[in-house]
């Protein structure tokens, strides 16, 4: 039992500090468990491609108020998404092997301006949030792969100045 | 035959921003009943962080395999791409509005056989000042970025206001923020680099 008690310690870590993108299961699945999520991706990437949510140029007429399409896109999404978690909340709908589906509030931090203004900046330059930049490799756009390692170095350096950053 | 025809004719098309936002809306539920997992993708980059070169900092110590099944949903973005892309290809050029398109001109960017403007997002234009400045310094504050904000447009923006929560929604304001200035302020000298 003396192995499993750090794991919990630090998972418990990455939940605190983003509650948002993290793995909120407690149940230990074999690794091929994860081809569902695979799937799940799979069908993603066909829709970002195949509504054009990876373009360059949707990204710029959004922040133009060119064209409506991704306002559309984005508000479409939080709409379904939001009457789903309603109906899971108020249900109380089970994961499929039975586990409670839990929800973590997110606290508030000064990064959450700051970050979002930097991310912003970066978004419209390259046109691309994480998604998009996995999609635009996969359609052959070679060149993001620069984008990606860029983004993972920049995750790094963040990681880096953390605590000395205003949060 | 017809059928196939037509099914073929409406998948080749854009897909309207209703069908798109509904399937993207849809993934939410869809991790949750899988496996209580939250739609998010920027927590990959941090994942990458923490396999390949963690170092000593407390940030990327922590248990990425158990993580991984976000590296999955990446990897699965990145094959459904590729066959929407080559499966069910649009032959047609992107349509752009035409004021975009006037003052893209101005930058020598005609090219719209792609999704991304081939003039500015290609190995050839890398190493180029704005080419630059675009991919590798657009990418730095998109990493830099999403993890100090705590999220991307699918943690904070769908995830995070779906679920209610204030400080996604100050998240995503400042997303859109930063957005505005760029693409209306800053992005103009960059392109005559």
């Amino acid at each position: 039992m003396n192995k499993v008690q750090p794991e919990i310690i630090t998972d418990f870590e990455v939940r605190s500090l983003d509650t948002m993108c993290v793995n909120e299961s407690e149940q230990q699945h074999p690794w091929w468990y994860n081809f569902k999520y695979l799937a799940v991706g799979i069908l993603f990437g066909i829709v970002f491609v195949k509504a054009e949510i990876i373009s360059w140029f949707r990204m710029q007429e959004m922040f133009r108020f060119q064209r409506f399409h991704m306002y559309g896109v984005i508000g479409t999404a939080v709409v379904v998404a939001a009457i789903s978690i309603l109906l899971i909340k108020k249900y109380k709908v089970k994961t499929i092997h039975g586990e409670e589906i839990h929800f973590t509030p997110k606290k508030f931090n000064r990064g959450q301006i700051i970050g979002g203004l930097i991310f912003g900046l970066g978004w419209a330059l390259t046109g691309a949030c994480p998604g998009p930049i996995f999609a635009q490799i996969g359609m052959g756009i070679t060149v993001m792969v620069v984008v990606l390692l860029s983004a993972i170095a920049g995750t790094w350096v963040y990681g880096y100045f953390r605590e000395k950053l205003p949060h | 035959m017809l059928s196939t025809f037509f099914m073929k004719e409406f998948l080749q098309q854009p897909w309207p921003w209703y069908v798109a936002g509904g399937f993207i809306g849809l993934i939410v539920p869809i991790l949750l009943v899988l496996g209580n997992k939250h739609f998010g993708i920027s927590a990959n980059l941090r994942h990458a962080c923490a396999a390949c070169f963690p170092g000593k900092i407390s940030f990327f110590q922590y248990n990425w395999k158990k993580e991984s099944w976000n590296l999955f949903f990446a990897g699965g973005i990145l094959i459904g791409a590729a066959i929407a892309a080559f499966g069910i290809p649009d032959p047609n050029p992107v349509i752009v509005h035409p004021e975009l398109v006037t003052e893209l001109k101005a930058y020598g960017i005609t090219d719209y056989s792609s999704m991304v403007p081939k003039e500015l997002v290609s190995w050839s234009s890398l190493f180029s000042v704005r080419g630059m400045i675009m991919m590798i310094g657009g990418g730095f504050l998109v990493g830099f970025g999403s993890r100090y904000a705590g999220g991307c447009t699918s943690g904070h923006a769908i995830m995070g206001l779906a679920n209610l929560q204030w400080p996604s929604l100050i998240a995503t304001c400042c997303f859109m923020a930063g957005g505005f200035l760029m693409a209306n302020l800053i992005l103009p000298f960059i392109m005559k680099l």
